[in-house]
This record gives C-alpha cells, structure tokens and sequence, in this order.
C-alpha cells in the first residue's frame, strides 16, 4: 500500500510540465488532485517513474462563463466548482452533477480535469460532458487542440490524451435558457461511484411538445454512454409520465451494462430504467416551451 | 530516487523535515512528526479515518504527498485542544458516547470540525450525508451523529453548553 518510488516535479508553468511530459512520455504521470492517481500508485496500479505535479499551475485555477459557456480551468477544485454561483447560472445540470461526486474532504481535493482525465465510467463530470456534447483543451510541446467529447472517451479509464499531452480546459456548453435538466443517481452509500446515474436535458417547442431529448449514463459501460433512442422517442410529442417512462424503458433496453460487484447487469438495467423516468419528467417539468 | 526538503505548520508548531515524496502526509505525520493521533486505515481514501485539516479545508491525508503540503498549515486531532480544554465537539462527542473502539474517532471528529467551521444547522440527513466519508467499523454510528448534532447546537447558540 506504498507507492514505490519516483521523482517528484512541482512544476511551476505549463511549459515546464508540458517539457516533462515531452522528455519522458509513459514514463511520466500529471498528478492533480490525486484523488485517484494516490490510490492507483499505493496499489502499485500505476509506477511511472516521473510524477509532474501540477498543484501549482495558478493559470489552470479559473472559470469562465462569460461566453455563455462554462471553461473550467483543469486544476479547479471540484468544491470550488460547486460553490460556483457562475456556474449554477450558466449551467445547474452541471452543479447539480458536481454535488454528487465523493465526498467534502474528496471534492476538497479533487480537480475538474483530473476527473475528465482519469475517465472513470462511473463518474458523473464524464457524464455530464458527454451529454452537452462539451470538449476538452489538451496541450503538448506540439500545441493545442480542443476534442470533442464524443471522441474523447476511448475505453475504460482511457482517453484521446497522448502522453505528451495534458489537460488545460474543461469547456461544458452553457444550458439555453428555457431547458429543462435533471441529474439522478444511485449508489449504495452517499458520496461512492455511481452504480447507475442519469443526466437529462429536455427542450420544448412553442406547443408544448418536446423538441429535443437528451440522456446519458455512467456507470452502464466502459465510457459514459448517449441513449441513441430517447431522442426519437420523445420527439414531437407531450412529456407525459406514460411517455417518459415508455422512452425511459426503451433507453434501458438498449443498454448492455457490466455485471460486476456492484450489480449483475439486469439490475443496472432496471436501475437505468428508473433513473431515467425521474430524470425525464423532472427535466420536462423545468423545461420552459419555447 | 529524490529526497526533499519540506516545510510545514501542523497545529500551530512548524516542522522542517527531510523525506521521500512518495510518502503519503499520513506517514509523513505519523512517522516523522510521531503525530499518531491521524489514523490509518484503509490508506487508499475510502474509510476517512485519516482525516486532517490542510490549510483549511478537510483532506484525506493518505490522498496527499507529505510534499504537497510544503508551505501549509495543517491540523491534525492533536490541535483541538486548547490549555488541556477538549474542544466543545470532543466535548459533546464524549458525553454521547461517540467512540467505540476509537480507531475512526480522529477522522470523524476532524470531518466533523470541518463542517461546524463552516455551518451549525444543518437537517438530520444533511449531517448524516456530510458524515457518510468516515466508516465505523463497530457501526456506531447513531452516537456519532448525536455527538455531532449536540456540538452543532451548542456552538450555533441554541442549546446551552452545560445542558
């Protein structure tokens, strides 16, 4: 339960880390809040030889709603994040998602990027970003680019991040004024891992009907997973109950989530199954027609 | 394999030590500092047994580098008390036979200094949420809460502090 051993670089800019990252490639890991990467190295999971902390990069520390969107710094707390009146403005879905990460002395810690980074499945700020279709600043000695979420997810705990790279900015799309949201999650103790969670946006057209659905999960696969079924489901009709949960049982369906300790499979399914009719008629409920 | 210099504050005192960053703040204050109050139990952030106070803020210690806390003032339960007075939530704690066999105390009490710094009123569900980071393995942990509660009331005025 010791971390073996290794160097520790408590770097001062972005290009000094960006440098380390260059120079030694696997061998070296970011540790942020290490809320995660602390565990992986005591448990010998993780041994890289080089460990770039970068807890006092001041420059990755803001956020910034004033384009409408919300871009977290990467090294933003997860606390300070949820105490964040901007970010309650520009996007409650996405506060609400905060709330339920770990526990205080874990949200103290525990950065934005870190968790985007680390890519937990069961994490609800993936979630979160999956759903608004955000996108993710990386830089590398090579530059900069921004990836999409969609294409950020690669696997269980596995991004699009090169080892050379690290993560600036977090950019989660503001919610338009009128849509509804709701985010729903169950885990056995407050504060673990989702076992399932549900995170819901709806939009309503001038008539009332919804003109657009969106659902994601964690917890159901290797990567935070968009229903491709709720959308059609709800559209152009009136979120009823019957119709959220027909939409919500439809969205389970095609689910194919993993049996593990936590669940067999076709509990998680049920679980998503009635996360997501909460999560529908909640959102539906503060959604505002257009 | 780098050995560091280090600076930190721990209640009050300041300490300057030599040690491996791959040392955890745990053992950092455990082993160097002979700070043995913060325990240890599941060292890898689940339990919160190990719970102490980082320039303000509750922390895991054993999800910290002792390196990391170079330049902070850290709390630990040894700097609750003042002239040999326990704090008021010790205090309350101990009349509600918070402790059983004693290993999660530490953690919990530093938890729960940390919210009473922040906020005294709080619903039943509210503290039991805030407080469900820290396990007691002798599960006791209705006299916790209680503890907690009284100390809440106490110090947010409501209830007088010899009742």
């Amino acid at each position: 339960m010791k971390p073996a051993p290794f160097d520790h670089h408590p770097v001062a800019t972005v290009d000094e880390a960006l440098s380390l990252l260059a120079e030694h490639g696997d061998e070296a890991k970011i540790l942020a809040g290490g809320q995660s990467l602390i565990p992986l190295l005591g448990l010998r999971l993780a041994r890289p030889a080089q460990v770039v902390d970068v807890n006092r990069l001041d420059t990755l520390t803001a956020i910034d709603t004033s384009g409408g969107d919300v871009r977290i710094g990467a090294l933003v707390r997860h606390r300070h994040a949820e105490r964040s009146s901007e970010v309650l403005a520009a996007n409650p879905l996405l506060a609400a998602a905060l709330g339920h990460i770990g526990h205080a002395a874990i949200r103290n810690r525990g950065t934005v990027g870190g968790s985007i980074a680390h890519a937990d499945p069961a994490a609800e700020l993936p979630t979160v970003l999956a759903l608004l279709d955000g996108s993710v600043s990386v830089a590398s000695k090579r530059g900069e680019r921004a990836i999409a979420a969609a294409d950020f997810f690669e696997g269980f705990l596995s991004t699009a991040v090169e080892p050379d790279e690290m993560v600036l900015e977090v950019c989660y799309p503001g919610l338009p004024a009128g849509t509804g949201w709701s985010f729903h999650e169950f885990s056995r103790r407050s504060g673990d891992f989702a076992v399932v969670a549900v995170a819901a946006t709806v939009r309503l057209g001038a008539d009332g009907t919804v003109a657009e659905a969106r659902v994601a999960y964690a917890g159901v696969g290797s990567i935070p997973v968009r229903s491709t079924v709720v959308a059609a489901a709800l559209a152009g009709r009136r979120p009823t109950p019957e119709v959220c949960s027909d939409a919500a049982r439809a969205a389970a369906a095609e689910l194919d989530p993993p049996d593990d300790q936590h669940g067999p499979a076709a509990y998680r399914r049920h679980l998503a199954a009635t996360l997501t009719t909460r999560a529908l008629v909640e959102a539906a409920g503060r959604a505002v027609a257009a | 394999m780098s050995r560091r210099l280090l600076r930190l504050t721990v209640n009050g005192r300041p300490y300057e030590l030599v040690a491996e960053p791959r040392r955890t703040l745990c053992d950092v204050l455990r082993d160097d500092l002979s700070l043995t109050g913060t325990h240890v139990g599941c060292e890898h952030g689940v339990c919160g047994a190990c719970t102490v106070i980082v320039d303000g803020a509750a922390v895991r210690s054993c999800l910290m580098l002792g390196v990391q806390a170079d330049g902070s003032q850290v709390t630990t339960i040894e700097g609750l008390e003042r002239d040999g007075e326990l704090h008021p939530l010790q205090t309350a704690m101990r009349e509600c036979h918070s402790f059983q066999c004693g290993f999660c105390t530490p953690g919990f009490v530093m938890t729960a200094y940390a919210l009473l710094q922040e906020r005294t009123e709080f619903t039943d569900t509210e503290l039991r949420e805030e407080l469900s980071g820290n396990v007691c393995r002798c599960t006791g942990y209705q006299t916790i809460v209680d503890g907690v509660a009284l100390a809440a009331r106490r110090l947010s005025g409501t209830q007088d502090p010899t009742s």
